[in-house]
């Protein structure tokens, strides 16, 4: 088998870190260009967190009863609602046609995304906790325990909204469609989310256990959530 | 079968058959093209000369049908030594002009490159720090195509490349596909429009 | 000096670069004075020092409220008069506004620790003053979200009015709740007037703080005109044809 053809037209072997940095990089640097795409879900974060007193009444000690299930809602919905662009933009401009015909296999590259978009949108909720904490009367030990359960859940969150993602751009159709599709899949993770903070203010639970279990949710997320995605996304193809 | 000489590459597709929507565009489709050839596939509107770029991208499956690509590197698939270049150009308008190119670049695993270098061949070097939103659509185009030049794949798949492009534009494309050739590329363009540069037409779908 | 003469952006510059030094020193002076003044002022006889917390947050709360009438004005500006500097005068005045009410906030919540036990309560006022941050960071980030700036500019100056219009209305509605629900709150400034040794100072400071906004606002100006103009050789120089 002659192989000349192909030294002609070198093909450095980059290992596939470089391409997925890369990805990652552009990922990021866009999210914070555009329109502050990444701060535009705090915002949403924060609009929810500050609605819910309207509705349950300006009662300090029934807001800190409540506080992590109002936090864990929030960041549940700013998280998935920001998600529904993940791939719609490159499929819209024909990056995800070059993103499928590369190396790098799908699935990393779906892996990449998610990943640079929990660092961009997802990490600054989980930095905005402590104020909205505040606002809904938490202590020390009670915010920081629903900033480490988020610290763990949204990764689950953002990798099991992918697929809602890619099924967008398969489906040519975002917005409602997905969070109706993908806000199921999500209980699992507000249930254990939200255990775990309660077990640190109000008992009768150990924070391990539920935790443990939040974190299994986020891990085995990031398993299935890329290849979903990706066998979507291909299937999607046309 | 004599298979092809040292160094050289041959792209081929035979008894290719496409179905869309449930809808067969083509069926029966052969074509072949060696190294420093270059297929032109005309036809009318419709008649599936996107879908054969897209076959032969991997980003369709055919529904018969084979393609392959002889002669080139063993450890890759078509796809990956073929760069797509489609009606859209895969630019975000946020980034520089050349953050778009080194991305690419990265993504893509080029080798090391002068953005600057690759940019002046297709007219934009005075451009390489503004944002890509700021670009005309001809001007988007040649970005597009400076990423043809700095990832070296032997295989272009070009979709009615010289859209957009002015005329000065067209000439300047024609000399980068010249090139392409000489070096031992191949090409396979949809098109309207004569490409300026020698091709074997590839007519599907009847009578345009 | 009319309107008019301010609608050349270029005039506009070429003014502004000689009043600024002026109003900055002014503004250095007032604030030093009632600064100073405040911090000489007598403790209150019920919260003690914590009082003077009250020389900083109300100028902040203040201008969090007056930015926004100026930015409605500029809306009007925008959308009535066709003024070509309104909706640059809007744009720039957003995230200075948003600076002042967060700083309403951060000191009301500092005030309020001592005197409530919690750094935050839902108290009408602060709760007021914290949905009119919310509407200032929504502005900035619709003149974020839209690259053209004149094409924000509309969107904006709609939306600054609607919120000019709305925020009595959320005012009442949050007083409304707010009694609903907890009869007294337990910070009242109360009918007693202001003792003098309070009111000077605090009346510095308003004006201080005032003149500190419009010095600000005036430099913020100036950066948006010479970001548009940069944005705009950007965009002339895209088009040129390579050499």
């Amino acid at each position: 088998m002659p192989v000349a053809g192909g030294e002609r037209f070198p093909n450095r072997r980059k290992p596939p870190m470089t391409a997925l940095a890369a990805l990652i990089r552009r990922d990021i640097r866009i999210a914070l260009r555009v329109g502050g795409g990444a701060l535009i879900g705090v915002l949403f974060f924060l609009t929810v967190v500050v609605l819910m007193p309207f509705a349950v009444g300006p009662d300090l000690a029934l807001l800190s009863r409540l506080g992590p299930a109002i936090l864990w809602l929030g960041a549940l919905l700013a998280s998935l609602l920001t998600l529904d662009r993940l791939f719609m933009a490159d499929h819209e401009d024909g990056s995800l046609d070059l993103i499928t015909m590369s190396r790098t296999p799908l699935e990393l590259a779906c892996a990449a995304k998610a990943l640079a978009h929990w660092l961009a949108a997802g990490l600054p909720l989980i930095v905005a906790t402590p104020v909205l904490g505040l606002l809904l009367n938490l202590d020390m030990v009670a915010t920081a325990a629903v900033a480490l359960t988020l610290l763990a859940g949204t990764p689950a969150l953002t990798f099991t909204g992918m697929i809602g993602a890619a099924l967008a751009v398969t489906l040519h159709r975002g917005g409602l469609l997905m969070a109706v599709l993908v806000l199921p899949l999500s209980i699992p993770v507000l249930i254990f989310g939200v255990a775990a903070s309660q077990a640190v203010i109000v008992g009768p639970m150990t924070f391990g256990a539920p935790f443990s279990i939040l974190c299994a949710l986020s891990l085995v997320s990031l398993v299935i959530g890329p290849f979903a995605a990706a066998a979507s996304l291909r299937h999607g193809l046309d | 079968m004599s298979g092809p000489n040292k160094g050289e590459m041959r792209l081929s597709g035979q008894g290719l058959r496409c179905v869309r929507g449930g809808r067969e565009v083509f069926a029966g489709l052969d074509f072949a093209a060696g190294s420093g050839e270059t297929v032109a596939v005309v036809g009318r509107n419709g008649s599936g000369k996107t879908s054969l770029l897209r076959l032969i991208a991997g980003l369709l499956v055919p529904a018969g049908g084979t393609i392959a690509l002889e002669g080139g590197d063993a450890e890759l698939t078509l796809p990956e030594q073929c760069h797509y270049l489609g009606h859209r150009d895969a630019l975000k308008p946020a980034l520089s002009v050349a953050e778009n190119l080194t991305f690419w670049a990265d993504f893509l695993g080029g080798e090391r490159f002068d953005a600057a270098e690759s940019l002046a061949k297709v007219g934009l070097d005075h451009a390489i720090h503004l944002p890509a939103g700021f670009l005309s659509a001809g001007q988007r185009r040649r970005l597009s195509l400076a990423r043809l030049l700095t990832v070296r794949r032997p295989v272009w798949l070009l979709d009615e490349p010289t859209n957009a492009l002015d005329v000065a534009g067209q000439d300047m494309f024609g000399g980068l596909m010249r090139e392409h050739l000489a070096a031992g590329g191949m090409i396979v363009a949809a098109t309207h429009a004569p490409l300026g540069i020698e091709s074997r037409e590839l007519r599907i779908g009847g009578v345009v | 000096m009319t309107l008019i003469d301010l609608a050349n952006p270029t005039r506009f510059l070429a003014l502004t670069a000689r009043v600024l030094p002026w109003l900055a020193a002014a503004t250095i002076i007032l604030l030093t004075i009632g600064l100073y003044q405040s911090a000489s002022a007598p403790d209150d006889y019920q919260q003690g020092a914590t009082v003077k917390i009250m020389f900083i947050h109300v100028p902040n709360a203040w201008l969090s409220m007056f930015v926004w009438g100026v930015m409605s004005i500029a809306s009007l500006g925008t959308l009535v008069w066709r003024h070509p500097l309104a909706d640059v005068a809007a744009k720039a005045a957003a995230p200075i506004g948003a600076a002042f009410t967060f700083l309403a906030l951060l000191t009301g919540s500092l005030w309020g620790r001592p005197m409530w036990g919690t750094y935050w309560e839902w108290d009408a006022r602060l709760t007021s003053v914290l949905i009119l941050f919310l509407m200032y960071l929504g502005l900035m980030a619709l003149w974020r979200a839209v690259d053209d700036p004149s094409r924000a500019a509309r969107a904006a100056a709609v939306l600054t009015l609607v919120g000019a219009i709305n925020l009595p209305i959320i005012k009442f509605s949050v007083d409304w709740w707010n009694t609903l629900h907890q009869p007294a709150s337990v910070m009242r400034m109360g009918g007693s007037a202001l003792d003098k040794s309070f009111l000077i100072p605090l009346l510095v400071m308003a004006v201080a703080f005032t003149l500190l906004f419009v010095t600000l606002h005036l430099a913020a100006m100036r950066n948006e005109i010479l970001r548009r103009r940069v944005r705009s050789l950007q965009m002339t120089q895209a088009s040129q044809k390579a050499a």
